[in-house]
């Protein structure tokens, strides 16, 4: 291949702009790595820098402001053969930090190229996250209240495991951005340009003062030694190898006949830490293998250990249509907490109502038919409450009766488990 | 019999699942997280990518890459999530990039309750990105739906080669329930158009109403993909001509296949005189409500929306037609009754709404169907 210059779409940047320099680098170097044009894709953003994309015959693939390394990470995880390329302007670098950050941690195969020209040259040379605190820009004193960032220093800080900072004008660029793209895993390559159009008009910018800044300011010199790991791809591909099967959907068939085979709404008012959740899923899990439709509905704090757990769960021989709960028919009262939670239930219960309350536990007046038990006495765990009175209405035939619980209990935990929780469970039967 | 048990997002994993996905990026939000779990569990055994973007404008630039590659994509959000799409959303409707969103809807406005349930984003799904060009939105009542609904989400995308959304809510996407998979009924899974041309691809060349046939990214013919505004040739472009027929197929690729992507359920029942309409979650609560009207000896009749957007016109007119008394029920503040009234120009349309966190009871349904 003689060069991947688009002929029919020649650059067009202002004349004496470096861009045009680090085109021409660019197309060397993918003329140096001597992979097809198919195999290589330019991702760009906005800018002048955005560009890019569009002198080259290869894929292209051109976005939003500041958000050019997320299609690149897509583009590589599915794809992982592409050699993908990057190139960002300091403005596009500013705007996507956290993609730069991230990118950095991830180690992806992917070569960023920051043309860094200090400025925002295609608005009008505003000023960037790179612009010098002492620079003339179009944002009027504003980056005088700033100090500009060290690319390459946060990069590398960042994790990126290769890192250089080179002249776009420098004749060296290809041989660069050659070992940039050798390199497997994320490489940054900071070039430092002149936006002639918009910054060097006003500011003391020429190519021997950027070597001098250069010179102050060493090159990282490519590859970094202490961030050297596993490119991300390959990483997350050995990961993933390592995980398990399919998880198959959950599947309950019907082998019961229920004892009481109508619509039940039952709430199970407890804390965080009780199992509530888990004995929620039991009753479901017994009410589908007595044949019925249900539905759980769970309301707990995102504080782990605290707070309310509150199950409400729906029984019903018809499709279930409305999933709030409108008349329980059973309310198993196991702890304060989740009493206060639903408050104003108590005083709309039916005197058909069902309800369990553990001696400990408050309920405000009620016209249900309510059920003391002290499983304290029994010398039941707090951690058992949910169960044992799911034992209870076992033990009533009240929405199930002792073989849906077991087989609900046989479902969903395994042997050892099983057996700890046919230990309470016979302390009520 | 044998059921399922699982909650809405769950039946959206696995309805992805069912349609071929095979990338995931996502970021944690309440209620939307346990789609990203479960498609962390499911895609990595079945070689798929499932990760977690640091944000979600990167979760949907992920996609948009692996989409662009010629993977089936899909990324799971609520209400705050949506607003950092955004940007990323009107990408992938100019550049007629195939990605399926899950918003499982909370209530707003901005962080709003992350724990309360609320059919918040109705217009800003279809609204939320820059042109007004249009989008896919469909509304699932219920786990089964979650997952059938996420099956023509992924095949309208792919057809269309377009964002489609799958409206969901907190009260569909972390409730379980069981559902017979004997009932499933999966569309037949559909791919999108490869180009298959002889002469020199042209990436957006297209029939007028159609989308344009597609090569990933990494192909042996060379793609070019921009989120400008561009012509056939994928370059950017300032010709009138070229801008208005670009923007007019983004419009009438849609349009002209309304038929096939309006979804929906009805209950005619002969000899009423009211219509209620309604979607989502609060179907169920209608469904409820006209069960207990009949009783009553006060019949309905009901329709439930599963597309939102673009507006079934046809549908709703056709549908409406013979009634006297249309009624509306939404959870919020009234979002989609306007398009109804717009298209039912000039017919009564009672409405209620609710926007209070919590789902809307059938009593409140038959007080306003009872109280006309
Ligand atoms: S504005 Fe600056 S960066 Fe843009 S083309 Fe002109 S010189 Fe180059």
């Amino acid at each position: 291949m003689n060069s991947f210059l688009n002929t029919s779409r020649p650059p067009v940047f202002c004349p004496g702009c470096t861009h045009e320099r680090i085109t021409k680098s660019l197309d060397a170097a993918l003329i140096k790595m001597g992979i097809p044009d198919h195999k290589t894709v330019i991702v760009t953003d906005i800018g002048c820098s955005g560009l890019f994309d569009t002198f080259f015959n290869v894929h292209a693939l051109h976005g939003v402001h500041g958000r050019a390394l997320t299609y690149a990470a897509g583009l590589k995880l599915a794809d992982p053969s592409l050699n993908v390329i990057v190139t960002m302007g300091d403005g596009g670098m500013g705007i996507g930090g956290a993609h730069v950050l991230s990118a950095c941690r991830k180690n992806m195969d992917l070569t960023l190229i920051i043309l860094n020209n200090f400025n925002f040259g295609m608005t009008g040379g505003q000023y960037s996250a790179t612009t010098p605190s002492d620079a003339v820009v179009g944002s009027e004193f504003l980056n005088q209240a700033e100090i500009p960032m060290d690319i390459c220093g946060v990069v590398e800080s960042a994790g990126a495991s290769y890192v250089s900072r080179i002249s776009g004008m420098d004749d060296g660029l290809s041989d660069e951005l050659v070992s940039a793209m050798k390199h497997k895993g994320f490489s940054v390559v900071e070039t430092l340009g002149l936006c002639t159009g918009r910054y060097t008009k006003r500011n003391q910018l020429t190519p021997k003062v950027i070597d001098q800044m250069i010179e102050q300011r060493p090159s990282p010199g490519g590859v970094i030694e202490k961030n050297q790991r596993p490119e991300y791809g390959d990483r997350y591909r050995q990961l993933a190898k390592e995980k398990g099967k399919f998880p198959d959907p959950f599947v309950v068939k019907k082998q019961f006949d229920m004892p009481d085979a109508r619509r039940h709404e039952v709430v199970i008012l407890g804390s965080a830490g009780m199992r509530i959740v888990t004995a929620g899923d039991m009753v479901c899990f017994a009410g589908i293998s007595g044949g019925l439709n249900v539905s759980i509905k769970n309301d707990y704090n995102i504080t782990v250990l605290r707070g309310q757990s509150v199950s409400e769960i729906l029984l019903s021989p018809e499709k279930i249509g409305y999933t709030g709960i409108e008349s329980p028919t059973v309310v198993l009262a196991l702890s304060d907490e989740g009493v206060a939670r639903r408050q104003k239930i108590f005083a709309t219960l039916s005197p058909d109502t069902y309800v369990l309350k553990e001696a400990s536990v408050a309920i405000p007046d009620t016209p249900a038919q309510v059920e003391e038990i002290d499983f304290k006495a029994m010398k039941i765990k707090k951690t058992d409450w949910a169960l044992a009175s799911l034992a209870v209405l076992a033990k009533h035939e009240i929405v199930l009766n002792k073989d849906m619980l077991v087989f609900a209990l046989k479902s969903r935990f395994n042997e050892k488990v099983f057996n700890l929780s046919m230990e309470t469970v016979n302390k009520i039967l | 019999m044998a059921s399922v048990f699982m909650e809405g997002n769950e039946a959206v994993a696995r309805g992805a699942m069912a349609a071929g996905c095979n990338f995931f990026a996502g970021y944690p939000i309440t209620p939307a997280t346990t789609i990203f779990n479960n498609m962390l569990k499911m895609l990595p055994p079945r070689d798929g990518v499932c990760i977690q973007g640091e944000d979600e404008i990167a979760s949907m630039g992920y996609c948009i890459g692996a989409s662009m590659a010629g993977k089936k994509v899909l990324t799971a959000t609520s209400g705050p999530g949506i607003s950092l799409y955004s940007e990323h959303i009107s990408f992938a409707i100019g550049s007629e990039i195939p990605l399926v969103i899950a918003n499982v809807q909370r209530l707003g406005p901005s962080t709003g309750s992350a724990t309360r349930g609320a059919d918040s984003d109705i217009q800003f799904m279809r609204w939320g990105s820059t042109s007004g060009a249009p989008v896919i939105v469909l509304a699932p009542k219920d786990a089964k739906d979650c997952l059938e609904l996420t099956v023509h989400a992924f095949n309208f995308a792919e057809e269309f080669r377009c964002p489609v959304f799958i409206a969901s809510n907190k009260e569909i996407g972390m409730t379980k329930e069981s559902f017979d998979m004997d009932d499933l009924n999966l569309p037949p899974l559909v791919e999108r158009t490869p180009y298959t041309g002889t002469g020199p691809y042209v990436p957006f060349a297209a029939d007028p109403e159609k989308a344009p046939p597609f090569l990933p990214i990494g192909g042996t013919t060379l793609v070019r993909q921009t989120s400008s505004t561009h012509g056939p040739d994928g370059y950017i472009t300032i010709d009138p001509q070229i801008i208005a027929a670009m923007q007019q197929r983004l419009h009438t690729k849609l349009t002209a296949a309304m038929d096939r992507i309006t979804l929906y359920e009805e209950t005619m029942v002969p000899d009423t005189d009211t219509l209620v309409i309604s979607y989502g979650i609060t179907s169920r609560a209608v469904t409820d409500a006209a069960t207990a009207l009949a009783a009553k000896g006060r019949p309905v009749s009901t329709l439930s929306l599963k597309t939102l957007w673009p507006v079934p016109e046809a549908l709703l007119a056709e549908k409406a037609a013979r009634f006297k008394k249309i009624v509306v029920i939404e959870m919020n503040l009234g979002q989609y009754v306007n398009e109804i009234k717009r298209v039912l120009c000039g017919k009564p349309v009672k409405f209620y709404g609710q926007m209070n966190g919590t789902m809307i009871p059938p009593a409140k349904i038959m007080e306003t169907i009872e109280n006309e």
